[in-house]
């Protein structure tokens, strides 16, 4: 297929960018949007352009780097899928698709379709964790009783892979369903009790400090999320934090 | 605590906080306002109870008035917020793939909720306030004495066709913006997930019937007299 790509070109993170039309042709319905990319950038190397910089690594929809907002939404318009998992099968023939990078205060631009993200690491820095000394005596994982319930939501609210699709989709910019699942996944265990009040209060407070935006439950953050993450996951995390306050 | 009010999960809570108190108004409002339909001297006997009963006029009345303002000015901080944690707008935004119209726009069916607050309070609260407190006529009646006036002045106010429609437009807007902000409120306190079906039913019901009971009303008084 032949399409047409509105691509937001941003030299570096102080420069100002713009949206620069490009032209790809013999597009299989089988590539993934990354492949095609791929095949874009090839062009615009061999044609002695700069190539399109975007961010992706497992490309199995696993690691989280991918990124684009394409056609006004994160990941585009699949279900579940990462960007990466997106295929061109989505699209068709004389389509003009527009690609700009995930959009918020708390995720600047540094190159073309390339955002800091780091916001997230620090998030998680700021109590995403639990404190066990693991260096020979690790307690055997099922000397726990953990009812199954638990461990399945826990589980769930694991599989957030930090892409920030849910920042890029809300209205707002806000980070609660990434900072709820984090929350969650040790809430919800006796493992990450200990430090509960700390944790919660540490991640909302960093999460502010970054500049996100409220949560005004729109839901599209859980749409968008190639993993699925529940928007109970913010409620929890509300409710966790009432707790550790109170 | 008062670092849980400054975080923008507890401003959230305050939020809800005042939307459920608010929701509450709004239903023990329309059971009085209902009444003016069936008899006229049940809606005068509960609108003179509570324009007069202290408890009413002097602790929920102050309550109230803190509650709507707060409402308000936080939706304003909390959207100015939202609206500065993305400098760079999307050149192209699919919103309605993911989300109701009624949930992105909250602010715009707040906004005409507020010019109906004040259309509301310069049509009923003023002259009420005039009147009682002002004036110190606190008897209720009629300016002849022949009985109360509140279901006198409630008809007269709907004779208007302007004022019908203007009011009719806004309990339209009210009603999109309890399409979500009923959930919402759920969602936000903790309470429960904006998914759960029961929860989502019965405040889209409430969403429905309260200002469609209203817009009855408006219409009942405008057709009948």
């Amino acid at each position: 297929m032949n399409l047409t790509l509105k691509i937001w070109r941003q030299k570096d993170a102080q420069s100002k960018g713009k949206m620069v039309d490009y032209k790809v042709t013999e597009i299989s319905e089988h590539m993934s949007f990354l492949e095609m990319m791929d095949v874009l950038n090839e062009q615009l190397i061999n044609s002695g352009e700069e190539p399109v910089a975007f961010d992706h690594d497992c490309r199995e929809g696993i690691c989280g780097m991918c990124s684009m907002y394409i056609n006004g939404e994160a990941h585009g318009p699949d279900r579940g899928v990462t960007t990466c998992q997106l295929h061109m099968r989505m699209f068709k023939d004389g389509d003009t698709i527009t690609i700009e990078p995930f959009r918020a205060k708390a995720f600047p631009v540094l190159k073309d379709l390339v955002v800091d993200r780091g916001a997230f690491d620090r998030i998680q820095h700021a109590g995403g964790y639990i404190s066990v000394n693991t260096s020979g005596n690790t307690q055997d994982a099922n000397s726990l009783p953990i009812s199954k319930h638990a461990a399945d939501e826990a589980m769930d609210a694991a599989t957030c892979i930090g892409c920030g699709a849910c920042v890029a989709s809300c209205k707002n910019s806000s980070a609660m369903l990434f900072v709820g699942a984090k929350v969650s996944q040790y809430a919800l265990l006796p493992q990450g009790q200990i430090e509960a009040t700390d944790r919660v209060k540490n991640m909302v407070a960093q999460m502010d400090l970054e500049g996100f935006g409220n949560c005004t439950n729109t839901g599209a953050c859980e749409i968008e999320c190639p993993k699925g993450i529940s928007l109970d996951n913010i409620a929890r995390m509300n409710r966790e934090l009432l707790k550790a306050n109170f | 605590m008062s670092g849980f009010f400054k975080s923008s999960i507890g401003r959230k809570y305050a939020m809800a906080l005042s939307a459920f108190f608010l929701m509450f108004f709004l239903l023990q409002h329309f059971a009085i306002n209902i009444l003016s339909v069936f008899s006229p001297d049940a809606f005068n006997e509960a609108s003179h109870f509570m324009g007069t009963f202290w408890a009413v006029q002097y602790l929920l009345q102050p309550v109230l008035i803190f509650g709507v303002v707060f409402h308000f000015i936080m939706g304003f901080i909390l959207e100015a917020k939202n609206r500065s944690a993305r400098v760079v707008k999307y050149a192209s935004n699919n919103g309605a793939a993911n989300s109701s119209w009624m949930s992105r726009n909250m602010i715009y069916s707040g906004l005409a909720i507020l010019g109906f607050i004040v259309l509301h309070f310069i049509d009923f609260w003023l002259p009420e306030i005039n009147t009682k407190y002002i004036q110190g006529d606190m008897s209720g009646l009629l300016a002849d004495g022949d009985g109360f006036r509140y279901y006198e002045e409630l008809t007269h106010k709907f004779v208007n066709p302007i004022r019908v429609v203007a009011y009719i437009v806004a309990f339209v807007f009210l009603s999109l913006h309890l399409m979500h902000g009923f959930s919402s409120a759920f969602q936000s306190s903790g309470v429960s997930s904006m998914r759960k079906e029961k929860l989502q039913l019965f405040g889209k019901a409430y969403a429905i019937i309260i200002p469609l009971g209203f817009i009855f009303i408006a219409l009942y008084h405008h057709f009948n007299h």
